[in-house]
């Protein structure tokens, strides 16, 4: 099954906190879960600060700075895995070295209806 | 000779064995709850005819496998075959013994899987495991049984939709997973105990449910805490009649009288309690059923060893730092002795973090009234009583107030 692990931080907690971790970690953890098969893709994303949030209402576009919800923890980055099942999935996520500091919500992929 | 009765028997036996094998066999809980009833009605009609089979279990196990393909095959008759079914019929259904035990872990390892909130989680126990009807269920949390059954419905749609499995965790992850299990087995028990809002003081169905289901996996999994769990609750339910007067009000548990507490419940958790300490490892449930082991062996509040129950309170403490447990403290340091200590603690935590928390201001207010300060008794009980929701409580509470303003 595909999960997708999204890796939620305050922002302030991500880097200066003594169990923070180091990009250097992080780029150790992914490569692992590529050797054992598991990654599908994962990426660290830019502080909310660059972000842009883009909505179309009665056709119209409305671009807005900032992320879309308000919250003190945000999205810092994300991997999309295939697990077994969902303790796999679990355990993975256990491993991302951000959740030391900040939270990982793991879902499962949706498949889209198409027919 | 078998009759419907024995039918009916094998159904309280086995019926949640079959179907824990059944949810295994067909990976789909609602398939399997609608074969283990298929299978029983062949039963019904085959065995009084033909006779018992040798393996009961067994064969209920297949049919009920065999006719959840059979409706498979006739749902999808237009359609070609989804490979789950040509799957499912290419699998030897494996019911040997072992791997029987084993499912039943399964089922209360996934029902109480910790992605299940504990409501969730408990719903689900209580419907699978202990097969309480939702009525059952809604009767005993005072709520209706459209919410339970959804409740029920979404915590399956859960476990197929988020891929919860049906396993029991390995050594590695079984310190993670096992205290949710008894996290759920603990709240039926206090469900039971003490049903919040109403007016009955003692449910007793889930108390007992729980115990059987603590029974159940101690028998599975003979863990020191599983036993500590079972142990806290066969204590604490050896004084359900001593609990309650014939006005149904709170006794507390120094009035009880101690010749109505149930004595074969206190020998068995009494076998246990020595299984369950594991010197540092030894965990919270083990704590506080070693604890409640004290009272139930004293003969009398004054008899009782409150300098070894402060002890415990305090290793209890220091594994878990929450202000419950520091309330608790507290009351085994007065008992002790240590009276203004004691008083010192509880004041700041009825001030601060259980403010809110009636048994904070009904253990505060007692100590109070015990060391002479009426006054302050009765503020504290006054403020206990705003808290309380539990009719017996309040009447129990407002007679203590009453008791106070008499002086």
């Amino acid at each position: 099954m595909k999960y997708l692990c999204l890796v939620y931080s305050d922002e302030q907690d991500l880097h200066s906190l003594p169990d923070s971790p180091e990009d250097r970690e992080c780029a150790a953890y992914a490569q692992s879960l590529v050797g054992s098969g598991h990654l599908l893709a994962g990426e660290a994303l830019q502080s909310v600060n660059n972000a842009t949030t883009v909505r179309v209402r009665g056709g119209e576009v409305h671009i807005t700075d900032g992320p879309f919800a308000e919250t003190k923890e945000q999205l810092a980055g994300f991997y999309m895995i295939d697990a077994k099942d969902l303790n796999e999935a679990l355990r993975i996520a256990q491993g991302i070295p951000p959740a030391r500091v900040g939270s990982i919500e793991v879902r499962p992929v949706r498949q889209l209806q198409v027919d | 000779m078998c009759t419907e009765t024995t039918i009916a028997h094998i159904y309280q036996q086995h019926s949640r064995q079959v179907l824990a094998t059944l949810i295994r066999l067909l990976n789909d809980f609602d398939l399997a709850e609608e074969a283990l009833h298929d299978a029983f009605a062949s039963a019904l009609k085959q065995w009084p005819a033909e006779g018992m089979p040798e393996n009961p279990t067994a064969w209920l196990v297949s049919t009920g496998r065999f006719k959840a393909i059979d409706k498979l095959r006739k749902f999808n008759r237009e359609a070609a075959l989804p490979p789950e079914i040509i799957e499912l019929e290419a699998q030897e259904g494996n019911t040997d013994e072992p791997h029987l035990a084993d499912d039943r872990l399964r089922l209360i390892f996934t029902c109480c899987h910790p992605s299940l909130s504990p409501e969730a989680a408990t719903a689900l126990t209580l419907r699978e495991i202990c097969d309480l009807s939702t009525e059952e269920i809604a009767r005993a949390y005072l709520t209706k049984p459209a919410t339970i059954a959804q409740r029920i419905v979404r915590a399956k749609r859960k476990i197929q939709t988020a891929g919860i499995p049906y396993e029991v965790p390995g050594k590695q992850a079984l310190p993670e997973r096992l205290p949710r299990v008894l996290q759920v087995v603990y709240l039926i028990f206090n469900e039971g105990y003490h049903t919040s809002g109403g007016a009955e003081l003692l449910c007793q169905q889930l108390a007992e449910e729980a115990i059987r289901l603590g029974r159940l996996i101690a028998e599975l999994l003979p863990e020191p805490e599983v036993l500590g769990l079972l142990a806290l609750m066969l204590l604490q339910h050896s004084r359900r009649d001593a609990r309650c007067d014939a006005q149904g009000d709170i006794v507390l548990l120094q009035d009880q009288n101690r010749q109505l507490w149930h004595q074969n419940l206190i020998a068995e958790a009494l076998t246990l309690v020595p299984r369950t300490l594991v010197g540092r490892a030894t965990g919270p449930y083990a704590l506080q059923a070693a604890i409640a082991a004290l009272h139930a062996q004293a003969s009398s509040t004054e008899a009782t060893d409150w300098q070894e129950i402060h002890g415990l309170y305090h290793v209890l403490y220091s594994r878990n730092p929450t202000p419950v447990v520091a309330l608790n403290l507290a009351v085994a340091q007065a008992m002790a002795g240590e009276t203004e200590q004691a008083l010192t603690t509880m004041t700041q935590l009825a001030e601060n973090q259980l403010t809110d928390y009636c048994p904070a201001h009904a253990a505060r207010a007692e100590l109070l009234l015990r060391l002479g300060h009426i006054r302050e008794a009765a503020a504290s009980y006054r403020r206990a009583l705003q808290l309380s929701t539990q009719t017996p409580e309040r009447r129990h509470l407002q007679k203590r107030l009453q008791e106070c303003e008499e002086k």
